[in-house]
């Protein structure tokens, strides 16, 4: 230290070089995230586009190919990513399978996911901002919805299966069936659910309904106060005011946070492994298969969501449990069928939320 | 507190014999509002301290005083559209031809068609222009397209709207002026059809050649409506209103017929007010 | 207090009522505020569905047998080996269960919650606004890849590629397919997102006052940050890291699929461990007939589990709230 009133010390620079060496880490430690994304994703593109080249691997692979041949049956592909690899379904032949029944499956699971959330959460969160008083009630809510969203998702698998699968045992052993009339048709609903489509989407639902719930709030608090004091200046009721003022204004911000609670739901393993969905499948939910089949054989519609599934994710657990080196192969082009599909609902979601922020401008 | 009432009673018994000495300026006059011992309270806070007035039919009462003094409040009780903010108390009666509309069994929403608000801001509901004014008659159950059609029309006419609307009545009511805004607001308040219309600050966000039309347009609108207006703006007053209140601190210090007011306070604060000593 | 009379109102047209009077409007509006009630009550319903299916399966069932009225808690808790399937002697110490969960989880926090809290502070401190909107979606997107998929990266490319060249060619260790080690560092890099968004809120609501009171005395941007900035926003940092653990404590795929089947009681990384959510896994994968005590053991540990995340979180809660009762 000197007396003098230099600007410039030793011990300062030394302090500066440690501030920039704290710099670098951080900034180090920002990019190490990015750098494993990266390389995840570069693995897994590898994995998805090669066969294994173990010479092993190569003559059991000529083998299938050869059965192929000789019995005339679909192509296999050069790589495990292809057009084929969408089409088809599981197969014990790793050049064979693809993920048709699981893209159905998923997809079924998204609908109705869909169906109980949007209508459950919006209307959960609607009660929450708008009806309820700031109480011990909301309070109680409140901290409920935060600590669900902490519960393991395994344990929610747990709920679906004691709940849904099973639902207690009430139904004994072999279960009842209930048919429902429905006027034009009789919709058979086996109860218990058993391991269907039903079971694994009340079981996502419940598991995603504390985010979409949260987001929902968040959009409805967003809407400013003066289009409600408006409206009800003009004697709307509360209801009409939220029916045609707060909900339409609030709707982008809770389709975004739906779609992301969404592809949550999508991405999901555990719950559906819980409530049984891990089996070898090699059929769509209702025998429906396309759209053409929907077309054709409508009564599939009415079956699909009490028939057995698979999902995209419960599809790569199944061959990266499976010990042949191909699977690893075919599971990594599955995750990039997943990825892709969660990367369109998550651009989705952006597109939304950035659209009407520029629309709406209060 | 004993102090703060005191002078309550005080500021009573004075305007009491104000009451005796003056007469109201016109004897035909029918009251419309009728507020005796209005106290109103934000939780712990009370913010209007025993208000006693009346509003008459077909005019315009012009409420004034410095910010925070309670004017405003006062405005939103008159349609209890306090109601909305959580933890507000009164106590006292608000009387709407003879109906106390705090009364256990009033319908807000029934009142609040009667007694229209425009709002300082304006507040035009992200949608077209037709559909902002149609909305008050659609949520009370009008779903005739024509009669709709027929409430829009009349509605922007009044307000002075439909020569600049009528052709964009699909565009968003977002793409208006700010003048033309408030006056969207003000015809979607009048499609409703009430007979009081209370106004907080309509003109305080607009340029003077806007003031001047809605200015203009208040005038129009005392024909056939009972206004109630908030300013801080006491030119604004003396140019539109028949009658004035001076409110200051939660209290009604003065009301009277506005020539009166401007010219011969009988308070020493109103006095210092609309001469500027302060607010 | 005196009262004002004011002579009554004359009337002139006759005063069409403000009176209630039933409306289908109204019951409506009743019934649809009810309906939206129920909405919020279901996740009220859904806590108490996991309690009680907890807890009938788990402590005390009702006219059946649950799991802790034939195994006793103090087994439970200290016998040193799981091994439900024996067929003569099952025995049921969850201490092997736990070690697994608490050794990954662990490893996953050594990883995550300083590579977290640095990004943290670098985004709230040091990022330019146009980096932070580079950084930003790319820290959303990997919160947003499935579990799944960070198992199969650990189990087909950090064990062969990363672990096995460097700890068994290089340092001669022996590292197991199935080890605990790549299991952590995966559930690290999963739990960057989480302490990174949450711990910079945390230090983004920190005042700006009390970055330039530090920069007034002569600190330089390292002694601001890490000596006003992380200390004023540490209670939000302490939650983030509480959640990200009960987040890595209850994560089933990825450990599941890279640490193995093995419920071993070791502290060794290179070894194959069972965690907790992966038992419950392997139970539900298995032909185990409902009733059995291999069951019922599922629900005891997920019970353990359940308690074990439900008190981070909440202890994370209070910290969150003591938290803005500092800066509201």
């Amino acid at each position: 230290m000197s007396a003098t009133g230099k600007l410039h010390e030793p011990a300062l620079a030394k302090r500066h070089r440690i501030g920039q060496l704290f710099q670098w880490l951080c900034c180090g430690s920002t990019w190490f995230g990015i750098v494993v994304l990266v390389l995840l994703l570069a693995s897994v593109t590898w994995k998805a586009t090669t066969w294994p080249t173990a010479d092993a691997d190569a003559v059991d692979r000529a083998a299938a190919m050869k059965t192929n041949a000789t019995s005339g049956e679909a192509v296999t592909s050069a790589r495990p990513l292809s057009t084929r690899f969408l089409t088809s379904y599981d197969s014990r032949v790793p050049q064979k399978a693809g993920i048709r029944a699981a893209l159905w499956g998923s997809l079924w699971l998204l609908v109705f996911v869909g169906l109980t959330t949007v209508p459950i959460g919006v209307g959960a969160a609607v009660y929450l901002e708008e009806y309820s008083n700031e109480g011990r009630w909301k309070r109680i809510i409140q901290v409920n919805l935060s600590n669900l969203a902490g519960v393991p998702s395994i344990v929610y698998g747990i709920l679906g299966l004691t709940v849904f699968v099973r639902m207690f045992g009430l139904f004994g052993h072999d279960g009842k069936v209930l048919d429902l009339n429905l006027g034009f048709t009789v919709l058979a609903v086996p109860l218990p659910f058993e391991r269907s489509v039903i079971s694994g989407a009340l079981t996502l639902s419940l598991l995603v309904l504390p985010t979409v719930i949260v987001a929902a709030q968040e959009a409805l608090r967003a809407v400013p106060s003066s289009i409600r004091t408006a409206s009800y200046a003009l004697g709307a009721t509360q209801w009409q005011t939220i029916r045609h003022q707060v909900l339409p204004s609030a709707m982008p911000g809770i389709m975004t946070g739906v779609i992301l609670s969404l592809s949550r739901a999508m991405g999901e393993t555990a719950p559906l492994i819980m409530i049984g969905a891990l089996t070898y499948l090699a059929r769509c939910p209702g025998r429906i298969d396309s759209l053409s089949a929907a077309w054709e054989h409508p009564a599939g519609l009415l079956e699909a969501p009490f028939d057995v599934f698979t999902s995209l994710p419960i599809q790569i657990f199944n061959w990266v449990s499976r010990a042949q080196p191909e699977y690893d192969h075919l599971a990594a082009a599955g995750i990039i069928v997943l990825l892709v599909v969660l990367m369109c609902m998550n651009t989705a979601a952006i597109l939304i939320r950035n659209r009407f922020q520029r629309r709406t401008q209060w | 507190m004993t102090l703060m009432q005191s002078f309550s009673e005080l500021m009573h018994q004075r305007k009491q014999r104000e009451t005796v000495k003056r007469s109201l300026p016109v004897e035909t006059e029918v009251t419309k509002l009728d507020i005796r011992n209005l106290n109103f309270f934000y939780g712990d806070k009370q913010a209007l301290f025993d208000v006693s007035m009346t509003v008459a039919e077909r005019s315009v009462t012009a409420f004034i005083g410095p910010s925070g003094c309670g004017k405003s409040t006062f405005l939103r009780t008159l349609n209890r559209m306090n109601d909305i903010i959580e933890g507000t108390n009164h106590n006292g009666q608000v009387l709407l031809e003879g109906q106390d509309i705090y009364a256990r069994d009033v319908d807000v929403v029934a009142l609040r068609k009667r007694v229209g608000m425009v709002f300082q801001k304006s507040t035009p509901f992200p949608k077209s222009i037709f559909e902002n004014v149609a909305y008050g008659p659609r949520v009370a159950g009008q779903n005739n397209y024509k009669a709709l059609v027929e409430i829009v029309e009349q509605s922007l006419k009044r307000a002075a709207l439909w020569d600049e609307a009528k052709d964009r009545m699909n565009d968003s009511a977002l793409a208006l002026s700010g003048g033309q805004q408030q006056r969207l607001c003000i015809a979607r308040a009048l499609a409703t059809n009430p007979d009081i219309l209370l106004m907080d600050e309509p003109a305080s966000a607009l340029d003077p050649a806007s003031t001047a039309r809605i200015e203009d347009l208040i005038f129009e609108l005392k024909q056939n409506y009972t206004i109630v207006i908030v300013t801080h703006n006491m030119q604004q007053a003396a140019r539109i209103s028949d009658r004035t209140a001076f409110f200051f601190q939660g209290y009604l210090i003065e009301v009277d017929a506005t020539q009166r007011l401007f010219t011969t306070p009988t308070k020493k604060q109103t006095e210092d007010y609309i001469t500027g000593r302060f607010g | 207090m005196s009262v004002a009379q004011v002579t009554s109102p004359s009337l002139i047209k006759s005063p069409s009522s403000l009176a209630r009077r039933f409306s289908w409007t109204r019951a409506r509006e009743q019934v649809i505020r009810g309906v939206l009630f129920l909405c919020g009550a279901l996740t009220l319903l859904t806590t108490a569905g996991i309690i009680i299916v907890l807890f009938t399966e788990a402590i005390y069932s009702f006219g059946g047998t649950a799991f802790f009225q034939s195994v006793s808690i103090t087994d439970f808790l200290f016998d040193t080996v799981w091994a439900p399937q024996h067929p003569d002697h099952p025995r049921f110490g969850i201490l092997p269960l736990l070690c697994g969960t608490f050794v990954i989880a662990g490893l996953g926090g050594i990883i995550g919650l300083p590579i977290g809290l640095a990004s943290a502070i670098y985004l709230s401190e040091y990022a330019k606004p146009k980096m932070r909107r580079i950084v930003k979606p790319l820290l959303e997107i990997l919160a947003g890849i499935p579990t799944v998929v960070y198992g199969y990266f650990a189990l087909v490319f950090v064990t062969p590629y990363l672990l096995r060249p460097i700890f068994q060619t290089w340092l001669g260790f022996n590292v197991d397919i199935f080890n605990a080690l790549s299991a952590g560092i995966v559930v690290g890099v999963m739990i960057i997102p989480t302490v990174c968004s949450l711990s910079e809120d945390a230090l983004r609501a920190v005042p700006r006052g009390l970055r330039e009171a530090g920069y007034a005395l002569g600190s330089t941007k390292f002694d601001v940050s890490l000596k006003v900035v992380v200390p004023a926003g540490l209670s939000g940092i302490l939650a983030s890291f509480l959640l990200a653990m009960a987040r890595a404590i209850g994560e089933t795929m990825a450990v599941t699929i890279a640490a193995g089947q093995q419920p071993r009681l070791t502290l060794n990384p290179f070894r194959g461990m069972e965690t907790m959510t992966a038992y419950i896994v392997n139970i539900s994968l298995g032909d185990t007939e409902a009733g059995s005590m291999e069951y019922k053991s599922l629900y005891a540990v997920a019970l353990s589990l359940f308690v074990i995340t439900l008190s981070m979180n909440v202890l994370a809660q209070w910290v969150l709230k003591r938290f803005r009762e500092v800066y509201e």
